[in-house]
């Protein structure tokens, strides 16, 4: 479904990208990682069309820079820094409507499942927004439409557990009909939300591996934490994601979506002195897939 | 077409909240309200009297302010967007890139375009209810004058922020432009002819190419038919295109070039990486 041919581009003299080749299929999930300056944006410009470079980039065959329109009605982007747009909140999502075909008020509903109101924010200016609004709205102009491919860069950083859930609840519901490029930093960001991971080095593919599918997109794990004395830190961090205790605060459940299941320990690693137990179930439920709007 | 309007009305809607927007409204509609303030409808100069004298006076103020105004706002905001990372995001929605420059483009022209006009009208419609003589002649050349002005300069801004990667450059770009076409005016001219570094024919040459000199030019040789004000220099003018073949030239050449401007802008932008 894309292709990247031997795909380099320069700066000046500077080699951002080295003869990348690489093929995507219909329904990869495909993790972007690499340190600053790998080439990771560079790629994902160049896939958007809007660098040019040496060798050719496709999807279904297509070239994005020559034919701009028709491929990017297909793709969904969320850029890693969201944009300072002026622009109400109504007007962009207005306007993004209107060029991709879709209904505006389908990308309100997906806002709205994200945890954000878009009659409330609509004549607020974009960029006064707090970060996880802005995110909300990009996502949900992303997944607002029936993109085929969807670019992601570090699409979930600045959400809240709550709302990381329900965005994974909506991949779950694009899996089989879309491709998925996400782009982060950190393998641990993006590991539970991919079945194939890409790194990119100085502007060179230097592991292009596959990885294990268990876990499902919209599955949850029952965990259950007990620690040895009650610490307001801890029990804060745990409140952020949700987690009830118990009345002496020593013992704490709640749920954690699967793919999240890397970042919740990472947050949980910085108390390890403090807990006692750690224990993760599978739970029969699963967020409900093909519930969209 | 739609996705040109679209991005038409989005660049109208982003410059109306602009301060650049309010500002420009209120130097040109203050301008109209000081001329008559100041009694110009009144005033006998030149055998002038009524409107005629208002409109002079009001073309010939934004002939200085208009240009350098249209240059800096557009460069401003067109690679500003760019630095931003604007573009990343809103290029990378199924939008044209001809749709995006010229709709851009369409955008602009209006906003700036129409509160210049409007002022103009305004003091018209004052006129036409004070029952001071109105020259319909000449308010329709300046509206033609005006129309072909911001189109040259909007043109020439849009090559500069294809051409520049970064705010201050293009800035910078812009100023130098207009500060190059202020050095060409009549009167520096004058002086490198007076010193005889120059044929006149170059300097006559230079001053037709140069479209704030045409402006100029124009607007005079509607009250000073002769160009008597111009010298020597009227007799080339006038034995090449006449007065009425230098009138349709100073709307048709500023336009040209100001089409052409745009067009190459237009070409480097499709040509090069968009954000």
């Amino acid at each position: 479904m894309i292709q990247f041919r031997n795909v380099s581009k320069t700066f000046k003299r500077n080699r951002v990208l080295d003869g990348i080749g690489l093929d995507i299929g219909l329904g990869e999930r495909v993790a972007l990682i690499g340190s600053n300056g790998a080439g990771k944006t560079t790629l994902i410009r160049c896939l958007l069309g809007e660098y040019t470079h040496e060798g050719t980039v496709a999807i279904d065959g297509r070239a994005p820079r020559a034919e701009r329109t028709a491929v990017l009605a297909a793709i969904g982007f969320v850029p890693q820094l969201p944009p300072p747009l002026r622009m109400p909140v109504g007007q962009l999502i207005g306007f993004a409507a209107a060029l991709c075909g879709s209904d505006p008020s389908r990308i309100a509903a997906i806002a709205l499942r994200l945890g954000l109101d878009t009659e409330r924010v609509r004549g607020q200016p974009f960029v006064k927004l707090s970060g996880g609004q802005k995110q909300k709205i990009l996502i949900a102009i992303a997944l607002g439409r029936d993109a085929r491919v969807l670019v992601m860069d570090e699409p979930a950083a600045n959400l809240d557990p709550e709302a990381r859930k329900i965005f994974f609840e909506l991949l779950a519901e694009r899996q089989s009909a879309a491709t998925m490029l996400i782009s982060s930093h950190r393998l641990n960001e993006v590991a539970g939300l991919v079945n194939r991971v890409v790194e990119l080095d100085m502007g060179r593919v230097v592991l292009d591996d596959r990885v294990a599918d268990d876990v499902s997109l919209a599955g949850l794990l029952d965990c259950r934490i007990r620690v040895k004395r009650a610490e307001p830190a801890f029990a804060k961090a745990l409140a952020a994601w949700d987690f009830r205790s118990s009345a002496d605060g020593l013992e704490w459940t709640g749920e954690v979506a699967g793919p999240d299941r890397l970042r919740f320990l990472g947050m949980t690693s910085r108390y390890v002195a403090l807990i006692a137990d750690l224990s993760f179930s599978e739970t029969e439920k699963v967020s409900p897939a093909g519930t969209a709007p | 077409m739609k996705e040109l309007w679209l991005t038409a009305k989005l660049d109208i809607a982003e410059s109306l909240r602009a301060r650049w927007f309010a500002i420009y409204c209120l130097i040109f509609g203050g301008l109209v309200a000081l001329l008559f303030v100041f009694g110009l409808t009144e005033s006998r100069v030149l055998g002038f009297i009524g409107l005629s004298r208002l409109l002079v006076t009001f073309i010939q103020l934004t002939m200085a302010i208009l240009p350098i105004f249209v240059l800096i706002t557009t460069v401003r905001s067109v690679a500003g967007d760019r630095e931003a990372g604007v573009f990343e995001y809103l290029l990378s929605l199924p939008v044209g890139l001809a749709a995006w420059f010229w709709g851009k483009i369409v955008g602009r022209y209006l906003v700036i375009f129409l509160p210049v006009f409007a002022a103009m009208a305004g003091a018209v419609a004052w006129a036409l209810i004070r029952g001071i003589e109105v020259p319909w002649g000449m308010f329709a050349y300046y509206t033609a004058l005006l129309a072909t002005m911001g189109w040259c300069f909007l043109g020439i801004g849009m090559l500069i922020s294809s051409l520049a990667r970064s705010t201050d450059v293009a800035q910078g770009m812009a100023f130098m432009v207009w500060l190059t076409l202020l050095l060409f005016l009549d009167l520096i001219l004058l002086g490198v002819m007076i010193q005889e570094r120059v044929r006149p024919e170059v300097a006559v040459g230079i001053a037709l190419a140069n479209p704030l000199q045409v402006f100029r030019t124009a607007a005079l040789a509607l009250f000073d038919p002769q160009l008597i004000v111009l010298g020597p220099s009227a007799f080339v003018i006038l034995d090449t295109f006449g007065a009425t073949g230098y009138k349709f030239f100073a709307v048709l050449y500023p336009a040209a070039l100001g089409a052409l401007a745009a067009l190459a802008g237009y070409l480097f932008f499709r040509r090069g990486d968009l954000p």
